[in-house]
């Protein structure tokens, strides 16, 4: 019988380990599993790449862990956010990597990442400098770069319901890299707010497939990144 | 507030924001970038409709929540809550962007620290450093988007010029830019160089063009 519900956020992310690339999935605040990324501070696993949109604000969540510094390189699309300064004083520093790429690039990478895709091309930053040294090609008289797939050994999402086998909706803009990032990581660990019973999702409105889910983990009641900041909290 | 409208000339952001609005087809779909471009939403002509676009994956924004209605789970590209309209729908990232980069997108309303006579754009950074870059989805958007609208102050605050004849900072993208809407002019980019479609209040010809480095026809 496939039962994929883990007891605890800290059994779900217990494997991680050094060195391991982390899909953190969330935009902003929206959909970004702060419970999940707690639990791999208490862990502690260390000198790992995180794919995520942003950097995260406050000293909580994404932000704690590279606070924490457990996070040698993060690749997102945009670093500086309302409230975000973990980030930037390291980067400054020189105390962790960057690699900045266009947003619909990240989530293209990533995508292709999930569907056997090794890379693409796109019209997207070709004539600026975040196109150097990348390799172009005109298609149809018109100028693209090739970028090449994303992948992880760990995604980390979060998701409003989950059944057992893993199928997964999500709760408004909070989908955002969540179905992606579900796709292009070795193992998909999902926090989900409600554990419901197999067929109680409509297999219309699924919009994560078991099959891209390894690990599934209930909490109820997730915090927000924006109460926790608002409250000037951190963690650990 | 900038010089030129305590001596009332030219447009306010309100009514740069309201000359946007008026271009904006019945039936589009539009994105709007950060900022300025966000007020464009408020000046739409009473009988058209328009469908926002927010690339976190919001096809049907609507306004600003109330702070009861206020969910941290449904925001626009800017971090900021919002709601979404009757006949809204939620996509994931990958999808968001295809329809950016694909072309189903009709305009985008963007900010500016530089636009060159040939359209080409530069906002995302100013190449210092010692800056944090940052790029976001910008370089998308002008990538596929069919049309892109830059709303921007005509010079920056020390009076410098931000229309060019060549940006000086680095490229969101080349030749992207369609039309550009300034605290004193709407400028349409053309194969002859910009041309200039209205002038705003107060400002003519030789005062446009003393504060443009670049020649407009």
């Amino acid at each position: 019988m496939i039962d994929k519900r883990i007891a605890s956020v800290a059994e779900a992310i217990a494997d991680i380990q050094n060195g391991a690339t982390i899909m953190v999935g969330g935009f902003g605040e929206a959909g970004s599993p702060i419970e999940l990324l707690h639990a791999l501070i208490d862990h502690g696993a260390k000198d790992l790449t995180v794919i995520n949109n942003n950097t995260g604000s406050g000293h909580v969540g994404l932000a704690a862990l590279i606070k924490n510094r457990q996070v040698s390189k993060m690749i997102c699309s945009f670093p500086r956010t309302a409230n975000s300064t973990v980030f930037p004083e390291l980067y400054r520093a020189g105390d962790i990597e960057l690699e900045l790429v266009p947003q619909g690039t990240l989530a293209e990478r990533i995508r292709a990442g999930g569907a056997g895709i090794p890379a693409f091309y796109t019209a997207t930053s070709v004539n600026t400098p975040l196109a150097d040294g990348k390799e172009h090609r005109s298609f149809n008289g018109k100028q693209f770069v090739m970028e090449t797939a994303l992948t992880a050994d760990f995604a980390l999402i979060k998701a409003l319901q989950a059944d057992r086998y893993g199928n997964l909706i999500y709760n408004k803009t909070a989908r955002n890299f969540g179905p992606i990032m579900a796709m292009a990581a070795t193992t998909t660990v999902v926090q989900t707010a409600e554990y419901v019973e197999a067929g109680s999702i409509n297999p219309e409105h699924v919009v994560t497939p078991g099959i891209f889910v390894n690990r599934i983990v209930t909490v109820p009641n997730p915090v927000y990144e924006s109460d926790l900041v608002a409250a000037n909290r951190s963690y650990p | 507030m900038n010089s030129s409208v305590t001596n009332n000339i030219g447009w306010t952001r309100q009514q740069m924001a309201q000359r946007v609005a008026q271009d904006i087809e019945d039936g589009s779909y539009v994105n709007l970038g950060i900022g300025i471009p966000e007020q464009v939403a408020q000046y739409i002509p009473a009988g058209r409709e328009v469908i926002y676009h927010t690339e976190n994956g919001l096809l049907g924004m609507g306004d600003t929540p109330s702070e009861a209605e206020r969910d941290p789970e449904l925001i626009n590209a800017g971090k900021k809550p919002v709601t979404a309209i009757a006949g809204a729908a939620y996509f994931h990232h990958a999808d968001s962007f295809a329809m950016i980069r694909a072309g189903h997108i009709d305009i985008c309303v963007l900010g500016a620290m530089q636009v060159s006579e040939q359209g080409d754009l530069a906002n995302w950074s100013t190449g210092a450093k010692d800056a944090i870059p940052a790029v976001g989805g910008a370089m998308d958007l002008v990538a596929g988007v069919k049309q892109i609208f830059v709303i921007s102050q005509h010079t920056t605050k020390t009076g410098v010029s931000k229309i060019v004849q060549s940006c000086s900072y680095p490229l969101t993208g080349k030749a992207v830019v369609s039309r550009i809407y300034t605290d004193l002019a709407v400028m349409k980019v053309t194969q002859a160089g910009l041309k200039v479609v209205e002038l705003a209040p107060g400002v003519d010809w030789d005062y446009l063009q003393a504060r443009t480095d670049c020649k407009l026809v």
